[in-house]
């Protein structure tokens, strides 16, 4: 998947913030200011501030030069960066990859993301309106690279988006400050004539390493995605797993059960909290000598029950060769879904398809038997036998048609249907006798045809006409034949089912 | 005739303190029906057994498929006020849609497929220990005494009831189920001389019934209701040929 970022660059945050709190302040000049080596520099601007020409890192006494009515605040150490981070976390509503850049930037990962918001256009404009409504004047931009987005963002026209693959034609036409460098060196390049990005990218790169150093080609490869670039999140993706390491290694099947039991209580707790349920766990054991035994549960649904987990593992512990003892157990959840908060409930009528002791046993019949079949049918709407059910998606799964019931169906069916012979005079009535299993059978009784044609947009083939006939001794059949009725040869007969 | 009616009350009365010496608990009757009518009767109390193990012995596939008929019939009034079935089986052969046609909604029961016999058993005996569950049926070809006492104490606890339809099976040994039940097809009920397969209709017999008496009778699926009618003990079944020991 092609990674998108977004980056986010809050030019007056902290004057932003202040006026939010004090609304009197908005139209006025405002600057905060701390010392620097002895003398009071200028740290954040408001708008009305920039106007005027004053920038950050300006000496107060210039700036109070430039603008006599000018509004000076004392600034605090790392105010900047907490609110930064705060709003950081506000992000995480966006995506869950989010990065704070030590100058100033939010830095979103929004791979898979966007779509979710209706494409990258409406989220873009969905988080600068939020973060306009709440005061904040904000610049993004949004690039398959987080060199090219910084650059749209801080250079860049906002509310751009750079194509996947477009960021270089983008790039070329910008300014060389839009490349993260420093400034002695951005000061450097200046002096030297390069005002593009495209005027660098024109000099082979040998030349520009033993110029400017290693950092201005890194920064340009990263701009262009030709070299990767990662973001350290403000809360790290914590993968779902424990880990049990051992005082003495572990050999008994005691022991290991305990150790899962301990395990499944931390991570169940962690799964409980986030309304979370596994449906999948992996157990490694770390043996002394150096190997690694897994073994693996399933379940049908979501599950975070340390005793049902336990119970599935508990099968599965004999598969376990100890050795020389385990030292340390590590328990992953691979696979997590949302669970259904646990509801007691009141009555159980229809609904109690959705109860977990049944839930738990079919886990229990999956874990013994790993190739047993567990299936729930539903109608589908075919006529085609074979294809009338469908398989449940899940216990709780409804029906969306009705089962039919106003033609005979055999309680057990044979799959696939088995040819029979038949002495069938008259064409589409049904055979007087049939034999099968070198048994004949005398028909006394039936009903038919009921022709059941091929769906032809699913397969190709003959129709059916199946007949519902009774035998001497009352025995019950359902058969068909292949196909129309041929004078010239024989037809195929196929005995389909056993009617109760 | 009032000493008749005496005499009749007290011979129930007597009935009815044998069981209790025999330890079995009356049953009282509940809110379900079975709605077995005849076929009732032949159980001790009137009532049809549940929270217990019921056996249908099966010879061929015709009679499979009676029998699962029968026991559709029979599911019908167990979960008809709600409840999960499961079935238990080496086959799929069981088609879902049909068992409609005797009032049981296919998606309410769970069908599970398993290779081995020993995996049939324990999921049955899983299954009747589990209290989420109405009912369980379990196809299988033999199951000895000791696995059946197994299954029946795992029922007294949970009060799931268990059909075990046994499909050709080998040897008829004592079982600790409470009914023996075979099923035949006979010819179909059709009204006058129309035409067609009328409604099915089977020959019922239970073969041992526990604290019971053994009868037979011919039972038809009418209206969505079982119509059973006695017959006479037939002289020769070939479940009364077939006994042998172990």
């Amino acid at each position: 998947m092609v990674k998108r970022y977004a980056v986010l660059w809050l030019p007056f945050l902290l004057t932003d913030w202040y006026t939010k709190h004090n609304p009197q302040l908005a139209d006025i000049p405002v600057v905060f200011a701390m010392p620097v080596r002895g003398r009071m520099c200028v740290t954040a601007v408001n708008p009305s501030a920039a106007q005027y020409g004053v920038t950050p890192n300006m000496v107060v006494a210039d700036a109070r030069a430039a603008i006599p009515q000018l509004e000076v605040l004392q600034d605090k150490p790392l105010r900047k960066e907490r609110l930064l981070k705060s709003m950081g976390l506000w992000c995480m509503r966006y995506t869950p990859m989010v990065s704070v850049d030590t100058a100033g930037y939010l830095i979103l990962d929004i791979t898979g993301c966007a779509h979710l918001w209706g494409g990258e256009e409406t989220y873009l404009q969905e988080i600068h309106l939020q973060l306009k409504q709440r005061g904040y004047e904000v610049r993004i931009g949004i690039a398959s690279t987080i060199g090219a987005a910084w650059a749209i963002a801080r250079y860049g026209q906002h509310g751009t988006i750079i194509r996947d693959n477009a960021q270089q034609e983008i790039l070329s036409i910008m300014p060389i400050a839009c490349l993260r460098l420093e400034s002695d060196l951005l000061e450097r390049l200046k002096k030297l004539g390069f005002r593009t990005v495209a005027s660098v990218m024109q000099i082979p790169p040998q030349v520009l390493k033993r110029r400017f150093g290693e950092d201005l080609i890194k920064r340009v490869r990263q701009a262009l995605g030709k070299e990767e670039e990662f973001i350290a999140p403000l809360k790290p993706v914590i993968p779902y797993a424990e880990r049990l390491p051992c005082l003495e290694p572990i050999k008994t099947a005691k022991g290991i059960e305990m150790a899962i039991e301990k395990l499944l209580d931390m991570l169940c707790k962690r799964l409980i909290g986030e309304g979370k349920g596994l449906r999948k766990a992996k157990l490694s054991c770390y043996r002394v000598d150096g190997k690694v035994k897994y073994i693996e549960i399933g379940t049908n649904r979501a599950s975070a029950h340390v005793k049902h987990l336990a119970g599935l593992f508990k099968q599965k512990i004999p598969t376990i060769a100890p050795g020389w003892g385990i030292e340390v157990f590590v328990l992953e959840a691979p696979k997590v879904e949302d669970a259904v908060p646990v509801q007691e409930l009141l009555w159980s009528g229809e609904g109690s398809l959705d109860n977990d002791a049944l839930a738990e046993l079919l886990d229990r019949f999956k874990g013994r038997d790993v190739t047993c079949r567990i299936n729930r049918f539903l109608p589908d709407e075919h006529y085609w036998p074979e294809r009338s059910i469908k398989l449940a998606g899940c216990l709780t799964e409804k029906r969306t048609t009705a089962w039919r019931t106003d033609r005979p169906r055999p309680t057990r069916l044979l799959d696939p249907p088995h040819p029979i012979e038949v002495s069938a005079p008259i064409p589409d009535y049904p055979p007087m006798l049939f034999r099968y299993k070198e048994k004949v059978h005398l028909i006394k009784k039936a009903d038919g045809p009921e022709r059941i044609e091929r769906e032809w947009w699913i397969e190709q083939g003959e129709h059916r006409d199946y007949y519902y006939v009774e035998d001497d001794k009352g025995r019950r059949y359902w058969l068909f034949r292949l196909g129309h009725y041929q004078g010239d040869r024989s037809s195929n007969w196929y005995l389909h089912g056993f009617f109760a | 005739m009032s000493a008749s009616v005496e005499k009749s009350m007290l011979i129930a009365d007597l009935q009815h303190q044998i069981l209790q010496w025999q330890g079995f608990k009356q049953i009282e009757k509940k809110d379900y029906d079975v709605g077995l009518g005849e076929l009732e009767k032949a159980f001790p109390g009137h009532v049809f057994p549940v929270g217990t193990l019921h056996e249908f012995m099966s010879e061929n596939n015709e009679e499979d498929a009676a029998s699962s008929g029968f026991i559709a019939a029979l599911l019908s009034f167990l979960i008809q006020k709600g409840g999960v079935g499961l079935w238990i089986s080496s086959s799929s052969q069981l088609f879902a849609p049909s068992i409609k046609l005797f009032g049981v909604d296919p998606d309410r029961i769970i069908f599970v497929q398993m290779e081995k016999h020993k995996d049939i058993l324990w999921a049955l005996e899983e299954g009747l220990k589990c209290e989420g569950i109405r009912v369980v049926i379990a196809e299988v070809q033999d199951i000895d005494f000791v696995q059946s006492r197994r299954l029946q104490l795992a029922v007294e606890k949970s009060k799931v009831t268990g059909f075990v339809l046994r499909l050709k099976p080998r040897f008829l040994g004592t079982t600790i189920c409470a009914a023996r039940w075979h099923i035949r097809s006979l010819p179909s009920h059709v009204q006058g001389d129309m035409p067609g397969v009328g409604f099915p209709e089977w020959e019922v017999e239970l073969l041992k019934v526990r604290n019971g008496s053994p009868s037979r009778w011919q039972v038809g699926w009418r209206q969505n209701q079982l119509q059973a009618k006695r017959l006479t003990l037939s002289s020769d079944p070939i479940y009364h040929a077939k006994r042998k020991v172990g």
